[in-house]
């Protein structure tokens, strides 16, 4: 008998420390997308206590905010989260207009809402994409982030940027729609609910699959509302909240969509809300594309408010002027304090900012999704495996600019 | 936003909403701070308001005024009437606040930040920490009179029982060519830049754990001699 076997025999050697065992994950793991640390105690394979700890990638947004102009928050804002920058910069624009009182051409709220239901797509098929890639399977995670990059190549044709825009404005947006904006859009509508229908072939019959999304993470209704889910993730635990349903905005209660509801609030829920929103998002646009005019003016026709044509700022005086004072001073916003709120990709996107009348917001605060579906991912974790933390934490969709801000 | 919820909490509270407002359609009640978490109770467990959905607890820095510097809001929504209600209330500065956490699950975090960014402490929670700061970061950066250009000091490492390290690593870690023999390289002896590179051509001694081990301790011997002797010549 080898010396390793004798060693295997004797029982006594083989008592394992019945302690829980402290590990820590992150804030930098290779296998969590997201920055983010979990202090946990584990009782063998077991999550018996967990410590979620966000903020490794804070940067003072809200600080930051609060020494520049209003227009200067869009850059800031396309960082929040990242994988559907045009959503935030849509609510930023929301929020401001709504203090100030005004409201943007229609063709511009169809405009944003096309751009903004893109951006809610690419965010959906990276976040699934990305859940599968965490289960070991890479192939469908590159099969839908070429979605994302037919959608990023429109949205460069019409902003110049694949990722972060600044592409929204107050009081209308940086710049018209393109000549072949709607034509381009309606060559993706087909491809998009392709590759959903090819995602659905790839995946949904898979048994590992299956076995690791099914029943995993579970959060109830009532955790969701106490812990102030939103989005996907409240939707999947059968809550049928979507703001842009609830509290439409822009022009939203001109659509015809449905809000996808789960029953169990498990990873396969979340995975398969986020599916269907995809398919509801495709029919928002194309309804806006059908209803969207073709011509018209984007901006408001307020020089206080929107940047003079440029022709017109290097001809003329009273637009250098203009120009200037926009940007050196920012527009002036009235006294007051409002709060904004949008459906950005992962639920209830809030602006709460407060004016003291002056060219400089007195306070942002951003509500940020993410923030409040991670605080209930501890309930998510709690008792569940190591191993499910991975595939949960993904289906979370935590995106780190957003959460740590 | 829903105008009979704020009137319902008026006829509970009475005198203790302290006034209303519906600015842009945004029903709003400010009460004292006393009734703070009594408004919040009434707004979860009343049975004609029944908001279980939080949404969002936040603050904001008056630092001029004179009567309470701090306002604290909180948003929150019904699951079953769509409706939506936002609670004010002013805090002086260093009074505590009531904690909502056993209300709402999601007010936890939402006053861990507010902790962390304003220093407005909660009465009774069960785990005030900062949040998205680290402990040691000295003040409330969201207060008005926190420079945004604020320098912080550098935080020594900290002390942890039962682990021994050196910072980045432990003497026995890390890749043995990467421990840059500073002794040959000042005398000219190490040319290479890569120390890879210089290990493979045989131009570097590859130091083993022990004389690494060596040469850090004699750097921090000479360090704290080199600091022994300025605080004696500086007496």
């Amino acid at each position: 008998m080898e010396p390793a076997d004798e060693l295997l025999n004797d029982q006594a050697s083989l008592e394992l420390d019945a302690d829980p065992m402290r590990l820590n994950m992150g804030p930098s793991h290779p296998a969590m997308h997201g920055t983010i640390r979990m202090v946990m105690d584990l009782d063998g394979e077991n999550v018996i206590n967990l410590d979620v700890q966000p903020g490794y990638l804070h940067r003072g947004f809200e600080k930051s905010c609060e020494r520049g102009t209003w227009a200067q928050v869009f850059p800031y804002a396309d960082r929040l989260n990242y994988v559907s920058p045009m959503l935030n910069n849509v609510g930023w624009s929301l929020a401001v207009e709504k203090l100030l009182g005004i409201e943007v051409p229609e063709r511009c709220q169809y405009y944003r809402v096309v751009l903004g239901e893109l951006s809610r797509i690419a965010d959906h098929f990276t976040c699934n994409g990305a859940s599968a890639m965490e289960l070991g399977a890479f192939t469908p995670f590159l099969w839908l982030l070429k979605v994302r990059d037919w959608v990023w190549d429109i949205l460069e044709r019409e902003t110049g940027a694949r990722m972060t825009h600044s592409f929204g404005r107050i009081g209308g947006m940086a710049a018209p729609p393109t000549a072949t904006f709607k034509d381009d859009v309606r060559q993706l509508i087909p491809e998009i609910y392709k590759v959903v229908k090819e995602t659905e072939i790839m995946l949904l019959r898979n048994r590992i699959f299956l076995d690791r999304m099914q029943g995993v993470g579970v959060l109830t209704k009532e955790q969701a509302l106490s812990y102030g889910c939103t989005g996907p993730v409240a939707r999947s635990t059968g809550i049928p909240y979507d703001v842009r349903k609830d509290h439409p905005y822009m022009v939203y209660d001109r659509f015809d969509f449905d809000v996808p509801v789960g029953e169990d609030g498990d990873n396969w829920d979340r995975f398969m809300v986020r599916l269907e929103e995809i398919r509801q998002s495709v029919r928002i646009i194309e309804q806006a594309l059908e209803q969207m005019p073709d011509d018209g003016a984007v901006n408001v026709d307020d020089p206080r408010i929107v940047y003079p044509d440029k022709s017109e700022v290097y001809t003329t005086i009273e637009a250098t002027i203009a120009h200037f004072k926009l940007v050196m001073e920012g527009l002036r916003v009235p006294r007051g304090e409002v709060y904004s709120f949008t459906e950005g990709g992962n639920g209830e996107l809030g602006f709460h900012i407060v004016s003291d009348g002056s060219g400089t917001p007195y306070r942002v605060r951003v509500r940020p999704p993410c923030w409040y579906n991670l605080a209930a991912s501890r309930e998510m974790l709690l008792g569940g495996m190591i191993a499910d933390i991975i595939p949960t934490f993904g289906s979370v969709n935590m995106i780190g600019g957003e959460c740590d801000r | 936003m829903s105008q009979a919820v704020v009137d319902r909490l008026s006829t509970e509270l009475g005198e203790r909403i302290l006034e209303t407002s519906d600015a842009f359609g945004e029903h709003e009640a400010t009460v004292a701070a006393d009734a703070w978490v009594e408004a919040a109770r009434l707004l979860k467990e009343d049975d004609a308001l029944q908001m279980d959905h939080f949404i969002d607890l936040t603050a904001i820095d008056y630092p001029e005024r004179a009567s309470a510097r701090f306002d604290v809001t909180l948003t929150t929504r019904s699951s079953v009437s769509g409706q939506r209600v936002r609670l004010r209330t002013r805090v002086k500065e260093g009074e505590k606040l009531g904690t909502v956490s056993g209300l709402w699950m999601g007010a936890n975090w939402a006053e861990r930040e507010v902790y962390d960014m304003f220093g407005i402490e909660f009465r009774d929670h069960p785990d005030l920490r900062r949040i998205l700061l680290y402990e040691e970061f000295v003040g409330h950066p969201l207060r008005k009179d926190y420079p945004i250009d604020k320098a912080q000091p550098l935080v020594p490492y900290r002390e942890v029982s039962d682990i021994v390290k050196l910072p980045p690593f432990g003497i026995e870690e890390g890749q043995p060519f990467a421990r840059i023999d500073w002794e040959a390289r000042l005398a000219g002896r190490d040319q290479q830049v890569s120390p890879a590179i210089g290990v493979q051509q045989g131009q570097r001694r590859t130091l083993s754990d022990s004389e690494a081990a060596e040469q850090i301790q004699a750097r921090i011997d000479a360090r704290r001699a080199a600091e022994a002797a300025e605080e004696g010549s500086g007496k």
